[in-house]
């Protein structure tokens, strides 16, 4: 029995040095198998006395005991060992480029309208569309400007036949959107408009944004106060000054045109401004008399107030684009610099 | 409108600098434009008077002037200039002088001392370059400052004024306005009248007083026409940009600048008989002052003598009865003519004149004999001669009722509280009538005001005057609703996203194009023209956004771009039974390599596969139809129609390669094209139970002829198919070793499950059975296996 001792010493041994799963199973047989060193030794007790029988057998259970956990630890060693190989094996150059698909983007002009909609929603307002090719009649007369007005030598219009026009402005979708909606009403219409002009500040085709709100109590100095608000939160300048001057629309009484202080200097001068400290971004009034009684809405019971800006001009002035033609031409160059 | 500050400032001197009453003017709704200085800063420039001049001894180009300067000993001064010659005036700056582009000092000249300098122009800084010394009229004193005899201490002031503001198109008128604005004084040349000193007189028949409601006109005889024009009212004629012509003329044009009346003067040999207004009859022509020839409408006013037209009425005089430095007798007019009578006239005739420009924004009628007045006074002064009797033919003016004007509503209007004394105030400045009782007023406008007839006009005129600045900016009040939001709407934003997302960029093309692209593109023939393009390229309305994209693409080809992705959204156009279609279209472009070069990834063209699937994800969960079909922009076995329930929403397919060739593009392009409308119905999601059986897979692979449609299959397969599939779907395309040429090998995936039950192998096998034996008998099927 005194080699019990020799035996443990031995099969820790030989554990030890094994360092692949399969040996070390193979060892194990040798010893703790059928015919392996210690069940050998188990098979002896039977010719023992019951005291020795007894004793013997606790030693050879505290050996076996001792042997099963040095072959459990081995074990995880060696599992251990193969999982840090295999993890080491499979480590990625994480600094590779992903595979796939690039991401496009939206066009300057779109980012520009979403979040002029998105600023006007968060107070209300609803979104309203009308046709591109206007009658003479949305375009001009219900808007209070008759033929042969000195204003609609204002507007260099494209003309489809003599009763229709690719509209000037998007101002005609108040005059749909009043027809089919009854008061109160808070709308922007955003879209394209055209103009019979092509120069270095002019394209033949821009996008405007229409407001109007028509209501019982709606006034002058809260139109301002919409508006002042409106291009502090676009430009995210609580400070951005911004001033009304009186100006001449035939769809509003009394009209305003809206300056800002300009965002390229901060107001004091630059070639943006023409050296004024302000930019002109927007033409506004309350809703002529007329303009509502074109649509029957009681004009003594209802106010309203109106607005129309540019969209390519407020993108040129956030994102400091200095062509306006840029934005038609498709440059991909160009483009991919708002993504 | 453009004028001098000094002019200006000699009928109204408020207390604020040149900057600040830009400012005021701009605040008060007429934009100064620009603000221009008459001449640089500079001094000790003089009159001087060149008394004797000799050559100088060692330079033949130069001259040895003595120069009298009004003091102390006449200057000796050293000049180069090639018209100076003795008792000539000119500019003369002194030793000491600061001059815009040098500094002048004592010097010698070639051994000669030159104490200053003669000047030009240019060395003044008034022009950009002059030939020769600025030669000053004889009567100049000499010793003057020259910025003082020349009153270069001005300003130049440019209003951009709105079309409603025609009472402002002149000195006298502005001088009104900043007066009401500032509360300055106003003093307007007082108001002449010239008696009649000859009988001559013209018999004026107005045959339309409803467009001429006003007439007025007188004989001049004995005219120098060949005076010169005083050098102030040339000073401020070309101040205000117009060119002294001769002194007749000038006179019309410096008293429709002083007071906004348009004058024209006849010269009255070439007047045979009396004179009438009245329209113009078809097939009458007029050779104008610009010597254009004007075929006149019936619409048209003209001026007629009983031989010929004399002047298109309120636009422009005729050639042939123009004055000339020859004419000695005139025949003055001044009219008030209907603005709508005269608006769109010159327009028509491509012209735009001061007087039609005055005309049909409207003109002062109570004015129009003091104008006549004025002029004749002028001319007089200016040409002798003597003045007849005026001529007045008056029939029913514009009409300037009192509108009423209620101070609750100017401030619920405005937003602010005025009282009634404020109102007054305010309407007085302006110098309306008006009468007041318990907060209602009564204004009368004045005849000089066009743009004032309802209570929102006089409201606008309290704003103005108050300061739209001094209106508070308030957050507005309403009733807090939330938005109706369609949840089965789709957004157009949600779909650019999603395009987005699959690497595609926005862009956005003109809604006009080539007729050439309708024509290749869309096979229009017969596209939406324009009347007034701005040139033939954008001549037509385009049908389609293809065009657009496929320009888009060449025109980024050339930038060296080689994968290019681009959607647009966008109206198009056609005609209509009864007007025009304007669908709005999505479209797309897809070019080059299917994914951006990148390590791990075989590099493979972008196909018509990878298309649909961006178009089928656009409508998922909504499974379009594609259907085989010619289109004529696309290769005619790889185009398709696409559809949804029925209804046709668009196509898809590679570029053809006709129009591959033709805009010279390395490969084709894949496009697509879809109806928006349909693409904006979303659905709003419902729950259905989910099973709590396991679903069973078979999957069917069968041999067809190449011809025969994956979708025809389908369709097939799908006439009487049983409850229990749950999925049909194709997931393999083989061709190749095992299968014979012009044969394709399809592998379908059949998921089915009850929600009742387990399916038996039975139910399964009968059921995959089932497609199959579809396959073999319609199609000529063969099973694989």
């Amino acid at each position: 029995m005194l080699n019990l001792d020799n035996i443990l010493k031995e099969a820790q041994a030989a554990f030890a040095g094994i360092d692949n799963p399969d040996e070390l199973e193979q060892a194990k047989a040798r010893y703790l198998g059928k015919s392996g060193v210690l069940t050998e030794q188990l098979k002896q007790l039977g010719k023992m006395l019951p005291e020795e029988r007894r004793e013997a057998g606790a030693r050879i259970n505290q050996a076996k005991g001792l042997l099963e956990q040095a072959l459990k630890d081995r074990r995880e060693a060696i599992q251990e060992r193969l999982l840090q190989a295999q993890l080491a094996q499979e480590a990625l150059d994480v600094t590779l480029p992903g595979r796939g698909l690039g991401v496009g983007g939206l066009h300057p002009v779109t980012r520009t309208l979403q979040r002029i909609e998105a600023l006007f929603r968060s107070i209300g307002f609803s979104i309203a569309e009308g046709p591109e090719i206007e009658s003479d009649f949305y375009n001009f007369t219900a808007l209070n400007i008759p033929e042969n007005h000195p204003a609609r030598a204002m507007h260099d219009t494209f003309y489809v036949d003599d009763q229709h026009v690719l509209r000037t402005h998007t101002s005609p979708v108040q005059v749909h959107y009043m027809q089919n909606h009854q008061p109160p009403l808070k709308i922007i219409a955003p879209g394209r408009v055209y103009r019979c002009d092509s120069d270095v500040t002019h394209t033949p085709m821009f996008h405007q944004v229409e407001g109007l709100w028509v209501d019982e109590q709606v006034n002058f100095a809260e139109l301002k106060g919409v508006l002042a608000d409106f291009m502090q939160r676009f430009f995210e300048r609580d400070d951005l000054k911004v001033r009304f001057r009186p100006s001449f629309f035939p769809f509003t009484e009394p009209s305003a045109e809206m300056d800002i202080g300009c965002v390229m200097c901060g107001g004091t001068g630059c070639r943006v401004c023409s050296h004024t400290g302000w930019l002109e971004v927007l033409g506004c009034g309350m809703v002529h008399p007329n303009v509502l009684g074109h649509v029957n809405v009681d004009s003594e019971k209802y106010l309203g107030f109106a607005f129309g800006l540019g969209v390519e001009r407020l993108a040129m002035l956030r994102y400091g684009v200095n062509d306006l033609r840029l934005f038609f031409e498709s440059d991909l160059r160009f483009l991919r610099q708002f993504n | 409108m453009k004028f001098s500050e000094n002019w200006l400032r000699a009928y109204v001197n408020p207390d604020l600098d040149s900057d600040r009453l830009a400012h005021a003017l701009t605040m008060a709704g007429l934009e100064v434009e620009a603000l221009e200085t008459v001449a640089p800063p500079f001094d000790k420039v003089v009159v001087g008077e060149v008394l004797s001049l000799e050559k100088h001894p060692d330079a033949d180009r130069l001259n040895v002037c003595r120069v009298n300067i009004g003091a102390g000993e006449p200057l000796q001064i050293v000049c180069g200039a090639a018209n100076v010659r003795a008792g000539a005036k000119v500019p003369c700056a002194l030793v000491g002088a600061q001059l815009p582009k040098m500094a002048i000092k004592q010097a010698k000249v070639r051994g000669v001392e030159s104490f200053g300098m003669l000047c030009s122009e240019s060395e003044l800084g008034l022009a950009d370059e002059s030939s020769g010394l600025l030669l000053l009229p004889p009567d100049a004193m000499v010793g003057q400052s020259i910025r003082e005899y020349l009153g270069l201490d001005d300003k130049l002031y440019t209003l951009k004024l709105t079309p409603n503001r025609s009472d402002c198109l002149s000195v006298a008128g502005v001088a009104r306005e900043v007066a009401a604005v500032t509360g300055a004084g106003l003093s307007l040349p007082n108001a002449v009248v010239v008696s009649a000193a000859i009988p001559e007189r013209i018999v004026v028949t107005v045959d339309e007083p409803t467009a001429c409601p006003r007439y007025c006109g007188r004989v001049l005889k004995g005219l120098n026409a060949a005076a010169t024009t005083p050098e102030w009212m040339g000073r401020r004629l070309k101040r205000s940009g117009l060119r002294p012509i001769s002194a007749i003329v000038d006179v019309t044009n410096y008293v429709l600048l002083e007071l906004g009346q348009p004058l024209h003067a006849f010269d009255l040999a070439k007047i045979q008989g009396g004179i009438s207004v009245r329209f113009a009859r078809s097939g009458e022509q007029l050779e104008l002052l610009n010597q254009q020839t004007a075929a006149l409408d019936s619409d048209m006013l003209v001026i007629s003598d009983t031989a010929q037209i004399l002047a298109l009425a309120g636009v422009m005089g005729g050639q042939a009865s123009a004055v000339s430095d020859t004419t000695v007798d005139i025949f003055l007019e001044s009219a008030f003519f209907n603005p709508d009578t005269i608006a769109g006239k010159a327009r028509r005739l491509t012209l735009s004149t001061d007087s039609s420009y005055r005309f049909e924004r409207g003109v002062d009628f109570a004015a129009t004999r003091a104008a006549l007045e004025r002029a004749t006074q002028l001319l007089l002064e200016i040409c002798g001669g003597a003045a007849g009797e005026i001529t007045e033919v008056t029939a029913e003016l514009p009409q300037r009722a009192p509108i009423r004007l209620l101070v609750a509503r100017v401030n619920q209007v405005l937003g602010i509280v005025l009282g009634a004394a404020q109102i007054a105030a305010l309407l007085s400045r302006l110098q309306f009538d008006f009468s007041e009782d318990g907060g209602v007023f009564q204004v009368t406008p004045p005849s000089y005001r066009f743009d004032l007839a309802i209570e929102a006009d006089l409201i606008e005129e309290m704003a103005r005057l108050y300061g739209y600045d001094n209106i508070p900016a308030l957050p507005p009040r309403g009733s807090l609703n939330m938005l109706a939001q369609s949840e089965a709407a789709r957004g157009r934003d949600a779909l650019r996203a999603q395009l987005i997302a699959r690497d595609y960029q926005e862009v956005i093309n003109y809604s006009f194009v080539d007729a050439a692209w309708e024509r290749d593109i869309a096979g229009n023939d017969n596209p939406l023209p324009l009347k007034n393009p701005i040139s033939s390229q954008m001549g037509v309305m385009r049908s389609t956004l293809l065009g657009g994209l496929i320009d888009n693409l060449c025109f980024n080809l050339n930038r060296k771009q080689e994968r290019v992705r681009l959607f647009e959204t966008g109206c198009c156009f056609t005609r209509s039974a009864d007007g025009f279609n304007q669908p709005e279209k999505i479209a797309g472009l897809c070019y080059g390599n299917a994914k951006p070069e990148q390590w791990g990834e075989v590099v493979r063209g972008v196909d018509f596969y990878d298309a649909k699937a961006d178009v089928e994800a656009l409508f998922w969960p909504a499974v379009p139809r594609f259907e085989a079909a010619l289109h004529p922009a696309l290769h005619p076995g790889q185009a398709a129609k696409v559809s949804l329930e029925g209804e046709f929403i668009g196509w898809i397919g590679t570029l053809h390669p006709k129009w591959q060739q033709k805009y010279e593009l390395p490969a084709a392009p894949v496009l697509f094209e879809l109806e928006m409308a349909v693409l904006l119905r979303g659905r709003v999601p419902a729950f259905a139970e989910i099973s709590k059986f396991q679903a069973v897979r078979r999957d069917i692979a069968v041999v067809v002829d190449e011809g025969v449609s994956v979708q025809a299959l389908l369709d097939g397969m799908s006439e009487h198919l049983p409850g229990v599939v749950a999925e049909l779907a194709l997931f393999d395309v083989y061709r190749g070793k095992g299968i014979d040429l012009g044969k394709k090998s399809l592998a379908f995936r059949v998921l089915m499950q009850d929600t009742r039950q387990t399916l038996t192998d039975e139910e399964v096998d009968a059921v995959t059975a089932q497609l199959a034996e579809v396959l073999t008998s319609r199609y000529g099927a063969k099973l694989r296996n």
